[in-house]
């Protein structure tokens, strides 16, 4: 057979095959679409309703007041005790997650045998996908006791262990994320580190922790976003009271009860309120303002992480 | 007989197993007990001793005695015997997998941080086993500098990446001549002195390779291993790195591996030749080794007809 004769075929096998590409192409883009939109209309609606409420309650009482107090419809809505109280839980959460997170990750990542990091890695998943319901419960039920117990002089409700029970739920995101980013700074820079003679520490905190530093961030700020968006826990742990912070006494403001953010969105959809009053429609303003609050900590997640990102060899 | 090894079948696997990793040496392992090599083995340690009194005249800083290293069950070094002469450069030379890295490693104690790493018998260091129990590989590392095969600056400033040994060491001084000072001595200096707090990383290949050997020589250790230091560099980069290394052998002891061969003849004092198995079959000047060395295999190894 010589090479001339054969015969090649170029064209296209069945027109059948051309189609189904195509709906593949477009189911695909579908579901990603469909995120797409769920967001928009989220915030679509989120911003009609909140224009609503604005018609109700004026802005400039919802931005600068210091009292918020619902009473049936109606009520006086300063946003600030329920932000300060969101803050307060940020804040104290962080204490507890940033440095527990980010040791514990040194040590999966620096320290951990391969043994030990395959029985503690799953565990602390496990604690990622415990629901939030029952963090609260626990805050409730024993954390509130035992910080009784050894003498803080908290109440029932308090902030104090919302916030550390909500430091513990973000523990796993933190000790996850920074993990990931040390495993991936080269063995390279850990062997010179060695080799000039630096011990396991050194190379650990001057070495592996700066070059991941951009992860690490970005680690923080994705585990403080959700301690700001956190409900189920300081519902049930925090209280259902309405306090600004007092800024005599700062301390003061831990021991008590308060209502975050979210705590009141949950406080207008399940009180007697009639739909359209000023008291239904907070929640929507309530939630506008929390999403622009993680949207901004998200977007400057992004701007540390391109900021800081280190290119290794 | 070593015509006849390579004829012999067993041999050919020899010559495969070169490019190999961990499992040529198993194979390699094997022929250690094969009849044929014994003589070598034997006679690469009559060699060593041969050496010892030509390399008189320099005190002797490094000595292994009967090294062995395994990784879990598969021997990379078999019972090498090596004495390293202070203020020379010695080359170690070899084929891919014959466990010049392995031994160099050994040195500092660099194997301790690979798990399935074990040594056996002695590498002494100022006449002190480097692998005894009261032995701190950290204090150990401290004394002898090491350069690796790819430049691996820190993601910090120039400056920082060479005051790195001095911080972790303790090490009092004024650092801002130190650091000029070392990185005169890696010829790196006029290159970067306007520019010490930018990133080592933004230098380019063969700088961040001297910015390195700048930053091994700032806390002056007593010895300085290198693993292959040229072998990611261009030509010109290369030729300044090899230029250092002969000037760095005025002060201090240099180990250099190195899978090129011209660069060991050209700068080195001794050569140390590995072949496959982890067997030191031939240490000794590098004249001598180049020009004429004692065993067969050696010599088909460095003409290029193995390996």
């Amino acid at each position: 057979m010589s090479e001339r004769s054969i015969d090649v075929d170029l064209t296209r096998s069945s027109s059948g095959q051309v189609v189904k590409e195509r709906i593949y192409k477009w189911l695909l883009f579908a579901c990603a679409a469909l995120t797409v939109f769920v967001t928009v209309a989220i915030i679509y609606t989120l911003a009609r309703d909140a224009i609503t409420f604005f018609d109700l309650v004026p802005a400039a009482e919802f931005f600068t007041e210091t009292e918020w107090f619902v009473r049936g419809d109606g009520g006086n809505f300063g946003v600030w005790p329920l932000v300060s109280a969101t803050l307060i839980i940020t804040v104290v959460s962080a204490m507890v997650a940033v440095p527990t997170g980010v040791a514990a990750a040194v040590y999966l990542s620096e320290y951990a045998t391969d043994r030990m990091r395959s029985v503690l890695k799953p565990a602390l998943e496990i604690l990622a996908g415990i629901p939030t319901v029952v963090y609260g419960y626990l805050a409730l039920v024993y954390l509130t006791p035992a910080l009784q117990a050894i003498g803080i002089p908290v109440g029932t409700f308090n902030l104090l262990s919302a916030s550390i029970m909500v430091g513990i739920m973000i523990i796993p995101m933190v000790s996850s994320l920074s993990e990931d980013a040390m495993s991936s700074v080269p063995d390279s820079l850990r062997q010179a580190g060695y080799g000039m003679g630096a011990t396991k520490y050194e190379v650990s905190t001057g070495i592996v922790i700066p070059a991941a530093i951009s992860g690490i961030f970005s680690s923080f700020i994705l585990a403080l976003s959700r301690a700001i968006g956190e409900t189920m826990i300081v519902v049930m742990a925090a209280g259902l009271r309405p306090r600004m912070f007092n800024f005599s006494n700062p301390l003061n403001n831990l021991l008590s009860s308060g209502q975050p953010m979210t705590a009141g969105m949950v406080n207008a959809v399940t009180s007697d309120a009639t739909g359209g009053s000023a008291t239904y429609l907070s929640m929507f303003a309530l939630g506008l303002t929390l999403f622009v609050i993680t949207f901004a900590m998200n977007l400057a997640s992004d701007f540390v992480a391109a900021r800081y990102q280190e290119e290794y060899q | 007989m070593t015509r006849d090894q390579m004829t012999d079948p067993d041999s050919r696997t020899d010559n495969q197993a070169t490019d190999g990793g961990r499992e040529s040496l198993a194979n390699n392992d094997l022929e250690g007990s094969d009849p044929t090599t014994d003589p070598l083995v034997d006679s690469s340690i009559d060699v060593d001793k041969s050496a010892a009194p030509s390399g008189s005249e320099s005190r002797t800083v490094i000595e292994s005695r009967d090294l062995d290293v395994f990784y879990d069950d598969v021997q990379a070094l078999q019972s090498v015997d090596i004495d390293i002469p202070a203020e020379q450069v010695t080359a170690i030379i070899g084929p891919s997998g014959c466990g010049k890295s392995t031994f160099l490693r050994c040195i500092n104690r660099m194997n301790d941080l690979v798990d399935a790493a074990r040594v056996d018998g002695e590498l002494l260091f100022e006449g002190k086993n480097v692998y005894d129990d009261d032995v701190d590989p950290v204090v150990l590392r401290r004394k002898i500098g090491m350069v690796f095969q790819a430049p691996n600056p820190f993601p910090k400033s120039i400056y920082d990446n060479v005051t790195y040994g001095l911080d972790v060491q303790g090490v009092d001084g004024d650092y801002d001549e130190i650091v000029e000072d070392a990185l005169r001595r890696a010829a790196l200096w006029d290159e970067v002195k306007d520019q010490l707090d930018s990133s080592g990383l933004d230098l380019s290949g063969g700088q961040q390779q001297r910015l390195c050997i700048a930053r091994a020589i700032a806390p002056d250790p007593d010895v300085i291993l290198m693993d292959e230091p040229a072998s990611a560099l261009d030509p010109v980069a290369t030729s300044k790195i090899e230029d250092l290394i002969e000037d760095l052998a005025e002060e201090y002891t240099v180990v250099i591996v190195t899978h090129n061969m011209q660069q060991a003849a050209r700068i080195s004092d001794k050569t140390a030749v590995f072949l496959t198995g982890g067997e030191l079959v031939e240490f000794d000047d590098t004249d001598k080794i180049f020009e004429n060395p004692e065993h067969d295999r050696v010599e088909d190894y460095i003409t290029g007809k193995f390996g």
